[in-house]
């Protein structure tokens, strides 16, 4: 009867911290949500109202006319979607050589790759703005996607390299002795298998890019190439922060991203343990 | 023995294979990695600021003298260890509470766990922004919270103030980053065999003593990697504290300084100075945690 009640008692503490971390965990997306959607009145109202009394779609009509938001949508698509695709490509080669091939200074080589993962972006951000200005790559998109790719191209190869690892010599030999040419080989039978590696890796690439603020904030000088972080951060009009409109371009990018991370759960814990636990 | 076959029909050695497919990817590492890390050792050594280039000139270590007697650089360095300790304690606790928590089932475990996921979903600079609101001293609903739970007695400038500005910052960081810490420790408990738990069981040992012998020594490489990763991260903070408060009230970091001088003062001699020094506490570090990693897996 006791243990009964004990084990009653951990129950009930249990789920009061499960039901306090979720509450916390949802509650700053649920504020930016609930602020969005409220006139200005309401939300510069004392005390905060938990509902929106006047729903509006108000903000977010602003956030897209008087503040061009659409546009840094576009500009951290393309510079997220290059950057995934360039590091998906110059990784899945060198992903390739360090898992079937044998050759001399393999070890040197992934440990040069290992050793630039741990590099502070800071550390370089003097001399690659001299650089981009030099090649009058300031304010353009190439001039953020060549040094992410840079940045991202360790972790890509390191988790390309272990799934490559996972795929069995055997079919790739099979598929030769049936008469394949190396190249149909590649295609129809190490790309198809290695589609869960691709994908954990450019998602983790492109969320990496989606989310760079340090040389963005620095190499971009308008509103043609800035990316949605600088936007967020910049956003503001004269003597004020419009905290409505604020909310609601936090709102727009965020939701997409929840919804993404949700699905792919399985497949973004995977990623991000494999590198860290397995290597 | 297939791959040398398949190799013969290009023409190619496996040595001159590897060297065409990982030429890209290196060159690109190089070019905007390594080459550029020595280009800010050398800027380090001269007194350039991008506004009269001309002035340019050589001064050898004068800009590492100058760090040293530089009282904002200390300041930044002091604000920087404070936050990256503090912070990175919170989430290795609270981190490893979630982590255990998610490890076994129980009802609504899914739920709980797409809900851990959100705050690291959401990108730091927006997270931060989410917060700076809910912090607001005018209309935020922290100080409306703490009110109505008689906690406070009147609304406080959360992130005006230095006492309270660097502790805003913790918590918002710890907010959007112990997901992470949980994720990575999750991954460690997961490779656990349960048979010892089975047996610890068996042979009479309660919850406590099975976590004590069995689930933290297990569990001791993992955790270090997710405090490495997570010391290291700490240490380089830019964009939270940029947000919230811009280095005022007592919280700027050694990036957030690093930024100020490079960008607003276009001091880049001393700037990249900064930077070096930043690079070479990081590279330290992580030497220093290599080693006992390296060491951690000797002994096992």
């Amino acid at each position: 009867m006791r243990a009964h009640r004990r084990l009653r008692a951990t129950t009930v503490l249990f789920y009061v911290w499960v039901v306090v971390y979720v509450v916390v965990s949802i509650f700053p997306l649920y504020w930016a949500i609930n602020t969005s959607l409220k006139t200005h009145n309401e939300i510069i109202a004392w005390p905060p109202t938990w509902f929106p009394h006047d729903l509006t779609l108000a903000n977010y009509y602003a956030t897209f006319t008087e503040h061009e938001f659409g546009r840094n949508i576009l500009n951290s698509l393309i510079v997220a979607g290059g950057t995934t695709f360039l590091a998906l490509l110059l990784g899945s080669l060198a992903a390739y050589a360090l898992a079937r091939l044998r050759f001399p200074g393999k070890l040197a080589v992934m440990g040069l790759i290992l050793m630039t993962s741990m590099f502070p972006s800071i550390a370089i951000v003097s001399p690659l703005f001299i650089l981009l200005r030099k090649l009058h790559w300031l304010n353009t998109f190439q001039g953020l996607i060549v040094p992410y790719t840079s940045f991202a191209l360790p972790l890509t190869i390191w988790i390309l390299t272990s799934f490559f690892h996972e795929i069995p010599y055997e079919l790739e030999e099979a598929a030769l002795v049936d008469g394949a040419t190396p190249f149909q080989a590649l295609r129809l039978v190490i790309l198809p298998l290695a589609a869960p590696g691709l994908v954990t890796a450019g998602l983790l690439v492109f969320i990496a890019a989606w989310n760079e603020f340090l040389f963005a904030l620095n190499f971009t000088l308008d509103n043609t190439t800035r990316t949605v972080p600088v936007a967020i951060a910049l956003f503001s009009r004269q003597f004020e922060v419009p905290w409505g409109e604020l909310n609601a371009a936090s709102v727009v990018v965020t939701l997409p991203l929840v919804l993404l991370v949700l699905i792919f759960q399985r497949r973004i814990i995977t990623g991000l343990t494999a590198g860290a636990i397995k290597g | 023995m297939h791959t040398i076959r398949r190799i013969r029909e290009y023409g190619l050695s496996q040595r001159q294979l590897a060297v065409v497919l990982l030429v890209p990817a290196l060159f690109t590492i190089l070019a905007i990695a390594l080459y550029p890390l020595s280009q800010t050792f050398w800027l380090s050594l001269q007194d350039y600021n991008l506004k009269f280039a001309a002035q340019r000139k050589f001064v050898g270590l004068g800009n590492y003298v100058k760090l040293l007697q530089d009282e904002h650089f200390r300041a930044a360095f002091s604000h920087t260890l404070f936050f990256t300790i503090v912070s990175v304690s919170m989430e290795f606790v609270i981190g490893l509470a979630v982590a255990l928590t998610i490890h076994r089932p129980f009802w609504g475990r899914g739920l709980v766990r797409a809900a851990v996921l959100v705050p690291w979903a959401i990108p730091t600079v927006i997270s931060a922004r989410m917060w700076e609101w809910m912090w607001n001293d005018q209309f935020g609903v922290i100080n409306d919270i703490l009110l109505r739970l008689h906690l406070i007695a009147k609304s406080q400038a959360w992130l005006g103030k230095p006492g309270t500005a660097m502790w805003a910052i913790i918590i918002t960081d710890v907010w959007k980053t112990t997901p992470f810490m949980a994720l990575l420790l999750l991954a460690g408990l997961q490779v656990i065999p349960e048979d010892l738990y089975e047996s610890a069981m068996i042979d009479g040992a309660g919850a406590w003593q099975r976590f004590r012998h069995i689930t933290l020594p297990l569990l001791r490489p993992a955790i270090l990697v997710a405090i490495i990763f997570r010391t290291l991260d700490a240490f380089r903070v830019f964009d939270v504290v940029y947000v919230l408060t811009g280095g005022a009230s007592d919280t700027e970091t050694l990036v957030v300084l690093n930024q100020r001088v490079l960008f607003s003062f276009l001091e880049f001699g001393y700037g990249s100075a900064i930077s070096a020094a930043i690079f070479l506490i990081i590279f330290i570090f992580s030497g220093m945690y290599m080693r006992i990693l390296g060491l951690e897996l000797e002994v096992k």
